[in-house]
């Protein structure tokens, strides 16, 4: 069981260029919005046509342009769930369940439907049109429609975006369930590394339409390799950076910064990255940095603090600190300590 | 008061409604999906009907169908069909006035449907007949009822190409907008009156079903849940 795909497109000035491979796994694909997540997907399902490429699903070939094989979307066999559901408006929840089912015959589609709906809690709902539902109601009937289609992957498309946030704690464990006990290939498509780091071990990140090797979520987290990759991982702040005189040394010329770092240097690094949450205000220690506090902004729990460390340079940005509100005292100056396990060695 | 012209002017309007209903659809649809380019030139065509002068339409009609030209000529020859001045002739007439309006309504309502509902059935396994016929359709309905009624009450009262395709031949082809000008015209006032007060009520009928409709569409809102 597993997707292989290596697509290119063109649209306009934008260029989709990607590649990777999937096993029988919950397989992220991290970008930012307009990187060309949801085209990717729309390549697979067969709703858009790729210029050049090969789509491999299962040993079948759904899609490749030298040997002029596109197999249309009712072929595919990809379930794929639209990050606004696309339920059908005029059929109620049951109608769209057994929508799924068509290549069922009509008693085996019932029992299917029932099925299902036992199985998403959908019993109530049935009768329903889609606006009468909740929003998670709605994703659940459309995941029983594609579940009822028998998907040989299922492709999610944002699946929290159009639903509030306290809803999507629940049912993103629901989701998460379920798509392990569907035990097929699925891609996840999020911008939210959070959402991904919960749900799934391994990543393909896309950028600008490009995609990176499939790597470790874990590994990611510890490691990103790249700014861009840093910044899709969470990662808030970035700097130029130089080798320091002794190995083990990084210099930081924009902050005025010679920093200890764990990382051993490599060729190609241009930047550093360090976690906010990694800072932390500290009496001595190594990498001490003293600065001046710019602004504070609390947040809910935490409180993010924007530092300028002395001997910055007017440009240089400033250093964001998160730490849980109590241990946060109102001051003007403090020195923070920059772990230096936690700094990241970055390329561009 | 002999009531043939509201028999005849409804019959007419029924039998072109229905031809229009499926031509202005099929139409509407296929433009819908084509290129840029022919799309404007097919536009332009489909809609010129709407604001040509009927008369000009009931021309060019008599062009094509009167019993020397091109059409009407082959007619006659091969069924010994006469295609101008009997009842049904004015079908031809009414048909080629009306398609604009069905045509463009359906076009809108074709439009502004949601894609990704077709998308996602094809994902689904269904073909694209089915789609059009259990999704597309049903969530365009609104729209194309109102097209198809409106399109009902603009063939009702068709008059310049009517007049011109069909003539006036009492108890043949005369219809209501025949009637009434030919009543005037002949200084039977009190009978074109009678006539314009039936004429005003199926009117009223029709736009009040229109504005409820689109009442419907709008308070049942194309997808509220967005």
């Amino acid at each position: 069981m597993a997707l292989s795909v290596e697509v290119e497109k063109r649209l306009g000035s934008f260029s989709l260029q990607v590649q990777f491979q999937a096993e029988t796994e919950v397989l992220a694909l991290l970008g930012a919005s307009g990187c060309g997540k949801s085209m990717t997907l729309k390549c697979i399902a067969g709703i858009e046509r790729p210029d050049r490429g090969r789509i491999v699903l299962d040993g079948r070939v759904l899609f490749d342009s030298e040997k002029r094989i596109v197999l249309p979307p009712q072929k595919r066999r990809v379930g794929y769930l639209f990050q606004q559901y696309a339920l059908f408006p005029n059929m109620t929840a049951e109608q769209n369940i057994a929508a799924g089912a068509g290549s069922l015959e009509k008693s085996r589609r019932k029992q299917k439907v029932t099925e299902l709906a036992a199985m998403l809690h959908l019993e109530d709902a049935l009768k329903k049109r889609p606006h009468q539902l909740s929003g998670g109601q709605q994703q659940r009937v459309a995941l029983a429609r594609i579940l009822a289609s028998e998907p040989a992957v299922i492709l999610l498309d944002e699946p929290f975006s159009a639903l509030d946030s306290y809803l999507k704690y629940q049912l993103e464990l629901e989701l998460s369930d379920l798509l392990r006990s569907f035990g097929g290939t699925a891609l996840w498509v999020s911008h939210d590394r959070g959402e991904v780091f919960r749900n799934c071990r391994r990543v393909c990140l896309l950028e600008n339409g490009r995609s990176a090797p499939v790597r470790e979520m874990a590994q990611l987290m510890a490691d990103p390799g790249t700014v861009s990759a840093a910044r899709l991982s969470g990662c808030k702040n970035f700097a130029p950076v130089l080798p320091g005189p002794e190995s083990g040394t990084v210099e930081v010329p924009c902050w005025g910064l010679r920093l200890r770092c764990a990382a051993p240097w490599r060729q190609g690094v241009t930047a550093m990255g360090i976690r906010a949450n990694t800072i932390r205000p500290a009496g001595e220690g190594e990498n001490l940095v003293p600065c001046r506090v710019e602004r504070v902004v609390e947040d809910v729990f935490t409180v993010i603090v924007l530092l300028r460390p002395e001997g910055s340079r007017p440009d240089a940005p400033l250093l964001r600190m998160e730490l849980p509100k109590e241990q946060w005292q109102k001051q003007d100056a403090l020195a923070v300590s920059l772990p230096p396990e936690q700094i990241l060695l970055l390329e561009p | 008061m002999d009531w043939y012209p509201l028999y005849n002017s409804l019959r007419i309007a029924a039998i072109s409604t229905a031809l229009i209903f499926f031509l202005g659809i099929l139409a509407a649809y296929y433009v819908a999906k084509t290129p840029r380019l022919v799309k404007g030139v097919l536009d332009v065509l489909f809609t010129l009907p709407l604001v040509l002068p009927p008369t000009v339409v009931g021309y060019l009609l008599l062009r094509l169908l009167g019993p020397k030209r091109i059409i009407g000529a082959w007619a006659l020859e091969h069924f010994g069909l006469r295609l101008t001045m009997t009842w049904w002739s004015a079908i031809f007439a009414t048909t080629v006035v009306i398609f604009p309006l069905m045509y463009r309504t359906a076009r809108g309502a074709f439009e502004s449907f949601d894609e990704t509902l077709a998308q996602a059935a094809r994902t689904l396994g269904r073909s694209n007949t089915w789609i059009f016929w259990r999704i597309r359709m049903p969530c365009c309905k609104q729209g194309i009822l109102a097209g198809t009624v409106l399109a009902f009450a603009r063939a009702l009262g068709e008059y310049g190409a009517t007049s011109m395709v069909a003539g006036y031949t009492p108890g043949r082809t005369a219809t209501i907008s025949t009637t009434v000008y030919q009543l005037w015209r002949t200084d039977n006032d009190a009978l074109a009156f009678r006539w314009v007060l039936v004429n005003l009520a199926i009117s009223a009928v029709v736009l009040l079903a229109v504005n409820m409709l689109e009442r419907r569409e709008k308070k049942g809102g194309k997808r509220p849940w967005r």
